[in-house]
């Protein structure tokens, strides 16, 4: 009986569902639109969840009467703003740009979702203002196309406590060798070297960046799933090995607990991207001045690459009536002298332009860090990010399927490549039930 | 003494039975009370005492600062969403409430074609959760221009089944017919005899349903999260989610969490206890009947 009923309401609801698409869905697709100005004055709306984003806006407004922005803000991109774009997109009411992580930008452009800005001549000739890296991961691999305006990166290093290193006189590691041999003297003293991040997958695949690996590949029509490539196998097992040998902690990052591990000093190091210094600092403050930031340690001695976690874009949506002026609001957020020096003090963001790196305020020494300029640690790390790093159009549920291997493999049950190996065919499997192309 | 009592109270229970039973329910108020236990001793703390002091103790109280700092950041934007939160789930239960009692009242007093088909309705109503009309609601005020105003959150949270349910069962036996007749004899409308007669004797149960419909629509978040982009219109629930997602980029925002949470149940708990009193006898009346 009550089944019955539940079965009439869910029919009545997936109808309702269905009318809602058909009567505005399916304009978009014909992405790559003419990018001319606007006559008169233009109102565009912006989403972002940047902390400080309205004063940054209102700079613009003042300066720009005629394209005057409506700036939104909400929970971050995973936290459910990336399902609002695509219900708005759907709705055929999404804003005219919105931030966008670089790991989503490709679920958005699968789904028709961005304006190709290629045909904007200055979103085009600003290419080479940007890291290079960063400029891949918004053209998504295509040379004459260009489906977002880079915003910020997120250059790994490695933070270590400058002092108890000295204390126990255990050398810097600088190389991944003579990381896992810090490790066991470190671990002869009570503490662990660093904590495996189980849950947040970000900073294995950024150490996957830095090893050589690219997890997916997109030809133009098909997409390659690689998450076994040799990379990622060797940091698999090199971290497995780690976990096995009880060299690292596993407690989930984000927590108290994992606060409080580096706040006691049981745990010494973090491989981690730029904004990480601000995580340390509010979540360690009793360890004010005893950090320092070294190159990230390498596979090879004497290489330079390091990886990278994170970064966000501007992207204009399809649909936008003012795509010229949205890119032109874009290029200013994430280049301007004056927008990135206020982006990075209300909301640390580390630009993703060249010039950007060498804003006064990155330059200044920073107390936490007994003083060390960490800043320039991270713009040399910023230019020795391969370039070939891609992520795939199903990254919510890849990372998921491989978080659960990670818990998995911490507890005992199966390895690190395991997980990879399973998130791999789920991800193949995520990619055919979405209808694109896969190659295996 | 004790002889007298326990024959005046029935069965008597055996000593054991009763020290499980204190113990059950021990358990289960320390299982209930801990949570907020922890929340009020986590807002009173700085937030570098808050890491590495014992968690269910004072350390140095900071409550007052602490409220203080939440409610001066970004110009106040916290009372703003408080306010919101007061006005989203008081007007919309006080008004649920209403339509609701009217449309229990009229399928238990009248008799018309289709009264039994509209109960099954929104007894059908009941069934189907809040969350999964939330996308469809958003694609429809959509099309209407409603999306991200005050409406779309307050128009969906006026429509209550399940108050319609209840006041329809206690309507059913707690307004006796002989009193509406007489009502109508001395020539009083409908309205007149819905209003001055039929809701007092319904007040109990519809204290409740305003109670359950406030909590509901206090403690909702997955609707405003659909429908609305501008910070100025969130809810308490919407806008603390939202700070807390960013706690990573901006780590102060852990204690404006904490501390807002905090502050967020006080308007829960003082509701709670100025309608208990109906509530219970609310309760009681329809269980007697």
């Amino acid at each position: 009986m009550n089944l019955k009923r539940t079965a009439v309401a869910a029919a009545v609801l997936s109808a309702v569902v269905l009318s809602g698409c058909s009567s505005t869905g399916s304009d978009g697709g014909s992405a790559a639109a003419s990018c001319a100005p606007a006559e008169g004055k233009v109102d565009l709306s912006f989403t972002s969840w940047i902390p400080g984003i309205e004063e940054v806006v209102d700079v613009w407004n003042k300066e720009n009467p005629d394209i005057q922005v409506k700036v939104q803000t909400g929970p971050n991109g995973n936290s459910g703003t990336y399902q609002n774009f695509f219900n708005q997109l759907k709705a055929g009411n999404a804003p005219d740009l919105g931030q966008i992580e670089y790991d989503a930008l490709p679920n958005f452009r699968v789904q028709n979702g961005l304006m190709d800005l290629g045909a904007c001549d200055e979103v085009m000739a600003a290419k080479d203002d940007f890291v290079d890296w960063t400029w891949g991961q918004v053209s998504l691999g295509e040379s004459d196309s260009v489906y977002a305006v880079p915003q910020d990166s997120g250059p790994m290093a490695m933070f270590y406590r400058a002092d108890l290193f000295e204390q126990n006189g255990i050398a810097i590691p600088t190389t991944w060798a003579e990381y896992k041999e810090a490790a066991k003297q470190v671990r002869a003293t009570g503490a662990y070297i660093t904590n495996f991040s189980q849950g947040d997958i970000n900073q294995f695949a950024g150490l996957v960046w830095q090893a050589g690996g690219s997890w997916f590949k997109n030809d133009g029509s098909d997409w390659t799933v690689d998450l076994t490539d040799p990379a990622s196998k060797q940091v698999a097992d090199y971290w497995q090995d780690l976990i096995d040998e009880d060299l690292v902690s596993t407690v989930p990052t984000w927590t108290t607990e994992w606060d409080n591990a580096y706040n006691s000093s049981a745990a010494w190091t973090w491989n981690s991207a730029v904004w990480g210094a601000n995580s340390i600092a509010s979540g360690a403050p009793d360890t004010a001045g005893k950090w320092a930031v070294a190159k990230a340690p390498q596979w090879k001695a004497g290489d330079s690459a390091a990886g990278n976690w994170g970064g966000s874009s501007t992207a204009v949506f399809t649909g936008s009536e003012h795509p010229y002026e949205a890119a032109k609001f874009a290029l200013w957020l994430n280049t301007s002298d004056e927008a990135l020096t206020m982006l990075n003090k209300s909301a640390n963001i580390y630009p993703a332009t060249k010039e950007g790196l060498n804003l006064p305020v990155l330059k200044e020494g920073v107390d936490f860090y007994g003083g060390q300029p960490i800043y320039d640690v991270f713009a040399e790390a910023s230019s020795e990010v391969s370039e070939d790093f891609a992520w795939g159009p199903t990254m919510t549920q890849t990372y998921n399927d491989v978080s659960d291997g990670f818990k998995a493999a911490v507890s005992g049950n199966g390895t690190l490549l395991d997980a990879l190996t399973k998130g791999q065919s789920a991800t193949i499997d995520a990619l055919k039930a979405q209808s694109i192309p896969v190659k295996e | 003494m004790t002889a007298i009592l326990s024959t005046g109270r029935g069965p008597q229970e055996s000593r054991l039975s009763r020290a499980g039973a204190l113990i059950v329910m021990l358990v289960f108020t320390l299982y209930f009370l801990i949570p907020i236990w922890w929340l009020f001793i986590a807002s009173t703390k700085s937030s570098s005492q808050f890491s590495n002091t014992a968690p269910l103790w004072f350390a140095d109280f900071n409550l007052f600062e602490n409220v203080g700092q939440l409610v001066a950041y970004r110009d106040g934007v916290y009372l703003k969403w408080m306010l919101n939160s007061v006005l989203y789930a008081g007007l919309g239960a006080l008004l649920g409430t209403l339509f609701a009692a009217m449309c229990g009242y009229a399928l238990a007093k009248y008799r018309f074609p289709g009264r039994d088909l509209i109960f099954n309705v929104v007894l059908g109503g009941v069934l189907v959760p809040a969350t999964a009309l939330a996308l469809p609601l958003f694609l429809i005020f959509s099309q209407v221009g409603l999306t991200n105003t005050f409406w779309a959150v307050f128009l969906p949270s006026l429509v209550s089944p399940f108050g319609v349910y209840l006041t329809r069962i206690f309507a059913a036996s707690s307004v006796p017919e002989e009193l509406l007749e007489a009502s109508r004899l001395d020539g009083a409308g409908e309205v007149r005899t819905f209003f001055t007669i039929s809701v007092r004797l319904m007040f109990p149960a519809l204290v409740t349903v305003f109670l359950f419909q406030f909590v509901a629509i206090w403690n909702n978040f997955f609707l405003p999260l659909i429908m609305l982009r501008d910070e100025a219109l969130f809810p308490v629930t919407l806008g603390l989610y939202s700070w807390n997602s960013q706690v990573n980029q901006i780590p102060e925002l852990r204690l404006y969490v904490l501390v807002g949470a905090f502050l967020s149940i006080i308007p829960l708990v003082i509701t709670f206890l100025l309608l208990q009193r109906f509530w219970r006898s609310g309760l009681g009346a329809g269980a007697v009947k």
